[in-house]
């Protein structure tokens, strides 16, 4: 059964503009946000049976909801993030609190050497990719491929609108991988090509991945995914999964859907 | 040294993520150049790979441009130490541990900058000023009691040769020899060389110093003509020779001969070998080859061309030598240390007929000045490379018919 670490959207707002999709007049319907995080807690507990692990909100981290920049978890050790921005930068003492709590060996970089979790670091069993350049330090990746004994082939993110890697990539359960190439270079497209077979690559056309249809969480044979995006749906469907469309576009106004709200635990 | 350079470190899985591609092409794009250095490419797919990669560029600016450009893809500047340096124990005296040159570029770090070695030369040690400003090749014989010398190999790079612009036979900067060797071709680029560098001559342009270095076999073969006309034509500006070659060019002037031999009848005429020992008695008691010329007695020839022209002529004494002629330096030491003295501008040495006088000169060109080996046995040209003046390209001629055909080629007419 798959636990996922989430935060109530309490405090959730737009503070400050650290992406393209933030902007400090572009208010958060708080109610409305309220209503899509809880419709996407039901469609996680009730139709996919995932476990959740709720955190506490805090009063002043607006972005705390986005749980999958707390970090990794692998077994049972914690990789804490180390945020670029200092507006996030206060949220990493909550999430290693929260890990610690819980029993998580918790691993801490460098300070300096950024890092933001699984919104930079996912990936099949056998290996992973680390986006690098917008948000994380490509350096990190050979320490965790250290401790982890895993491959991570790092991909440079080059538009600054797809800032994690979680934001226009999304391994599947089944190996298969959705992905919006133009956020990469012709390295990355060519890395990806290289590892992933051209039938089991869906290209999500370029409005379904402005609504961040890549940013989605894949349980199984099931996916959650952001509403809007009737191609990358049929192609899912086509492949044997079961899509559930969710409306988050409240959490797109700070540049952040599904994918985004949850953090794998196990 | 007109270049920059400083080594980076990547690591990870660079090679399928095509991280190392692209940090080498940046380079390459940008205008600076690598190498590839300690390539470890991991044997599984969880096993990382890593990369040493020196850059070099033309500027400091351009290098500081790439460095910045690549880090973000996790090429990471390699710490670097300075050098370290130990005191000179005692006159003439290294410290144990003292590094040993390469005639290559070569670059010391002090205070964290990297100098360039002056006068580089191969087999030397490196001294440093109080200052740490200059750095500089020093013979052992040179050291003075106190001296600061660069030690161990920390801090020290040695720079590969970069294949010169021009499109001939020096682009290849290797020593083959050969006596099936085609010629003509490799003449002919010698040829253009000395049209070119006696232009940068006469414009007082760096480097622009041809450097000769001959043995007495280019008297007895027919090629004093030859030479001569080169010297007086302002093709050569340094003349390294020892006893025998001046000696037998002015007996060839006085006499008609060669160690006795009638040059132009081509036997031995009566009493003919002791002709070099009338001449070297009749120059020391003038006094000086110089004076011999500009009184009159010796009128042609390779020496009077000298004195003519003008060009610094180091003769060096061996242990067999007759005489010798006044002017030749008997003490090795200070020899050496007279040719060391012209080296500094030499833009192409031609090291032709003598064993002793190339590998001698060989040993004191630093590897970016290039040299060509002439020789009717093939032994010398090897031998040359062998003690590591592997730039030199080897001709296995005899020295008449290479400074003949030199001559014409630069338009001497027969």
């Amino acid at each position: 059964m798959s636990r996922l670490l989430v935060c109530p959207p309490d405090f959730f707002g737009i503070e400050y503009e650290i992406n393209p999709w933030m902007r400090l007049t572009n208010r958060v319907d708080h109610g409305r946000a309220a209503r899509q995080w809880h419709e996407l807690m039901r469609v996680l507990e009730k139709d996919l049976g995932v476990v959740l692990e709720r955190m506490t909100p805090i009063v002043g981290l607006p972005d705390l909801v986005f749980t999958a920049n707390a970090g990794i978890v692998v077994g049972q050790t914690a990789v804490v993030s180390r945020f670029r921005y200092p507006e996030r930068q206060r949220e990493e003492a909550h999430f290693e609190n929260w890990f610690r709590r819980h029993g998580y060996e918790v691993m801490t970089g460098e300070a300096g050497l950024h890092f933001e979790g699984a919104g930079d670091l996912l990936g099949f069993p056998e290996y992973w990719f680390g986006g690098y350049r917008q948000r994380s330090d490509i350096r990190v990746f050979p320490i965790l491929s250290e401790q982890f004994h895993r491959e991570i082939i790092p991909l440079e993110l080059v538009d600054s609108r797809f800032y994690h890697l979680d934001t226009c990539f999304c391994p599947l359960s089944g190996g298969e991988l959705l992905y919006f190439p133009a956020a990469f270079d012709n390295y990355g497209q060519a890395a990806i090509a290289e590892r992933v077979p051209d039938k089991l690559r869906l290209t999500v056309p370029e409005d379904e991945a402005l609504k961040f249809a890549c940013n989605a969480v894949c349980v199984g044979k099931h996916v959650v995914l952001p509403t809007g995006c009737p191609t990358t749906q049929a192609w899912l469907r086509i492949r044997g999964y079961e899509t559930h469309p969710v409306q988050l576009d409240e959490f797109m106004k700070s540049g952040g859907s599904a994918k985004c709200l949850t953090l794998a635990l196990d | 040294m007109n270049y920059y350079q400083e080594s980076v470190y990547l690591q990870g899985h660079i090679i399928d993520s095509l991280v190392l591609a692209k940090v080498l092409d940046l380079i390459l794009m940008m205008g600076g150049t690598f190498d590839l250095e300690d390539v470890h490419i991991g044997k599984t797919r969880e096993e990382p790979s890593h990369a040493r990669i020196r850059i070099r560029t033309a500027s400091r600016a351009l290098l500081d441009d790439i460095l910045r450009k690549i880090q973000p893809h996790g090429a990471s500047i390699e710490r670097e130490a300075d050098c370290r340096t130990d005191r000179a124990p005692a006159e003439g005296v290294l410290p144990d541990d003292f590094y040993a040159t390469t005639h290559l570029p070569t670059q010391i770090r002090l205070n964290g900058r990297w100098l360039d070695v002056d006068r580089i030369e191969m087999d030397l040690a490196i001294t440093v000023n109080e200052a740490g400003s200059v750095a500089q090749a020093v013979p052992m014989g040179e050291v003075r009691q106190g001296d600061q010398i660069v030690v161990g190999r920390e801090g020290v790079r040695v720079i590969p040769l970069q294949r010169p612009q021009e499109r001939d036979v020096f682009g290849f900067m290797e020593s083959q020899v050969s006596a099936e060797r085609p010629h003509g071709h490799i003449i002919a680029d010698i040829a253009t060389r000395m049209r070119q560098l006696r232009e940068r001559h006469r414009q007082k342009q760096a480097d622009s110093h041809v450097l000769l270095s001959g043995g007495p076999a280019i008297i007895h073969a027919g090629g004093r003509e030859a030479l001569t006309w080169l010297i007086e034509q302002g093709f050569v500006h340094i003349l390294f020779c020892g006893n025998a070659l001046a000696a037998h060019d002015m007996e060839a002037d006085l006499f008609g001969t060669s160690l006795g031999y009638g040059l132009t009848a081509g036997r031995a005429v009566p009493h003919g070998h002791e002709h070099h020992l009338r001449t070297i008695n009749r120059i020391r008691s003038i006094g000086s080859i110089e004076a011999a010329v500009t009184s009159g007695v010796i009128k042609q020839g390779i020496m009077a061309a000298c004195v003519r022209q003008g060009v610094p002529v180091v003769i060096s004494g061996t242990i067999r030598d007759d005489g010798p002629l006044p002017g030749v330096i008997t003490d090795s030491v200070l020899a050496q240390h007279a040719m060391r003295a012209l080296i500094p501008d030499v833009g192409l040495a031609l090291l032709v007929a003598s064993t002793l006088h190339s590998v001698a000169t060989g040993n004191l060109l630093p590897a970016t000045v290039p040299t060509v080996c002439v020789d009717v046995n093939p032994s010398v040209p090897t031998k040359l490379a062998d003690r590591g003046s592997f730039q030199a390209v080897g001709l296995v001629m005899d020295a008449a018919s290479f400074l003949s055909e030199l001559a014409r080629l630069l338009g001497r007419s027969i």
